[in-house]
């Protein structure tokens, strides 16, 4: 059986470690309220846009516009949204996971990195990392999905790439994530639901259909963009805070056992003593 | 009477929900110049351009600033997606004055490219800012 001395010093390192968890889940709780409240607000626009893109789309007839049309290249541009921070349960691995299972190739893939864990997996893995906006993830700014967007968009006009995709984790609530991949060019028309009446009437454009799609593609990327960055981020703070509070009731666990032992051995060792003192004098007499 | 006829209104902004409601008419500034819409209005999609929204709902009238974005315009509604609006009460008029002085030095510097593309725009903003809470 451990030492008295080594059962201790176990338990004294655990409940630290059991603080720093404990610490841990009330900040990234705290964040959660915060990175929630965002992202409520912001699904609003994030839902409403795509639906009027579609609807626009579905109006309008057969386009020729650059964006809408394959480019012929099979290089395809991913920005994945993980976290810089580990310590959030499986939150990166399954961003990770998620862009290998949806078959991304290693050889077709360029991948637009927001957060350093998922990238620095993958590029264990033998991913190309295109472009690094990780510092990007910590406070992100509606500018800094534009600065991804603009970035992907022209990959995608000198037809170095001829797809976008986007990678992240969609917060359903505080005990449910999901990883999901959703495809952001080329737009696939068909997808939008709309009743009869609104078929028949087309959209008119102003100044051209080519102007204003050319203005508001770019829009719709940037804000799917951002919208997804609001999803990821209140997703990780509810992973982390799930994963440390299972760590903090692991801790108390180990320590109810440890503590345990420590009493055994303290048993153990009086009573020790005591049949010893007892031989002794036992001997003298 | 065109008065009588109201339409759904809203306004979204990349962080939150700006306007929703029912108003009989919308005016603001696309790419195409001052337009003003009524119900029943013919299909379109606009580009906004930095301007004032006025949104007028029986007596009532609103006014806000608002930046690029755009508006998709159907008979029973019109959904403006915008970058950024404001109400006048919340612009920081100072901030917005020297905003403006900035712009203008930095076109008076006349570096040709992005920059003067983005003093300009940076410039209508600052404009539309002082001009909507001056009134």
């Amino acid at each position: 059986m451990a030492s008295m001395r080594d059962i201790k010093r176990r338990k004294g390192s655990v409940q630290s470690t059991q603080q720093i968890t404990k610490a841990m889940k009330l900040v990234s709780t705290v964040k959660l309220q915060k990175a929630r409240a965002r992202a409520e607000s912001c699904s609003a626009y994030f839902h409403r846009m795509y639906e009027t893109i579609h609807s626009i789309l579905a109006r309008t007839g057969p386009l020729i516009h650059p964006y809408l049309q394959e480019n012929g290249s099979d290089q395809k541009a991913v920005i994945l949204i993980s976290s810089n921070r580990g310590l959030a349960g499986g939150y990166n691995t399954n961003v990770a996971k998620k862009l290998l299972e949806s078959g991304f190739t290693k050889e077709e893939t360029r991948l637009y990195a927001l957060g350093r864990k998922a990238k620095d997996y993958l590029t264990r893995r033998g991913y190309q990392v295109a472009e690094d906006y990780s510092d990007a993830i910590e406070e992100p700014l509606f500018s800094d999905a534009q600065t991804i967007g603009r970035a992907v968009l022209e990959a995608y006009e000198q037809g170095q790439v001829g797809e976008i995709d986007l990678i992240y984790t969609d917060f359903k609530n505080t005990v449910t994530q999901e990883p999901r991949v959703m495809k952001l060019l080329p737009i696939s028309p068909e997808e939008a639901e709309q009743t009869p009446d609104d078929r028949l009437t087309l959209m008119n454009y102003e100044p051209d259909e080519e102007t204003v799609l050319g203005e508001l593609i770019p829009q719709y990327i940037h804000s799917l963009i951002y919208g997804a960055m609001m999803q990821a981020i209140a997703s990780e703070n509810s992973a982390r805070m799930q994963a440390m509070d299972n760590a903090t009731g692991n801790a108390e666990e180990m320590i109810e056992e440890l503590s345990l032992l420590y009493n055994r051995a303290r048993q153990n060792s009086i009573t020790q003593e005591l049949t010893e003192i007892i031989a002794g004098a036992e001997a003298i007499g | 009477m065109a008065e009588n006829k109201l339409f759904q209104v809203a306004i979204i902004c990349p962080d939150h929900l700006f306007y929703e409601g029912q108003a009989s008419m919308i005016e603001f500034n696309t790419s195409e110049g001052q337009v003003g819409i009524y119900r029943e209005h013919v299909p379109e999609t606009l580009l906004l351009r930095p301007g004032v929204v006025t949104i007028t709902s029986g007596q009532e009238k609103r006014q806000a600033a608002l930046h690029t974005g755009f508006a998709e315009i159907l008979k029973d509604r019109v959904t403006i997606f915008a970058e950024a609006a404001e109400w006048p009460e919340d612009i920081d008029l100072e901030r917005a004055e020297e905003a403006r002085k900035r712009a203008q030095k930095r076109l008076e510097g006349h570096k040709p490219g992005i920059d003067v593309l983005r003093a300009e725009m940076a410039l209508n903003r600052a404009l539309v800012r002082i001009h909507i809470s001056k009134k």
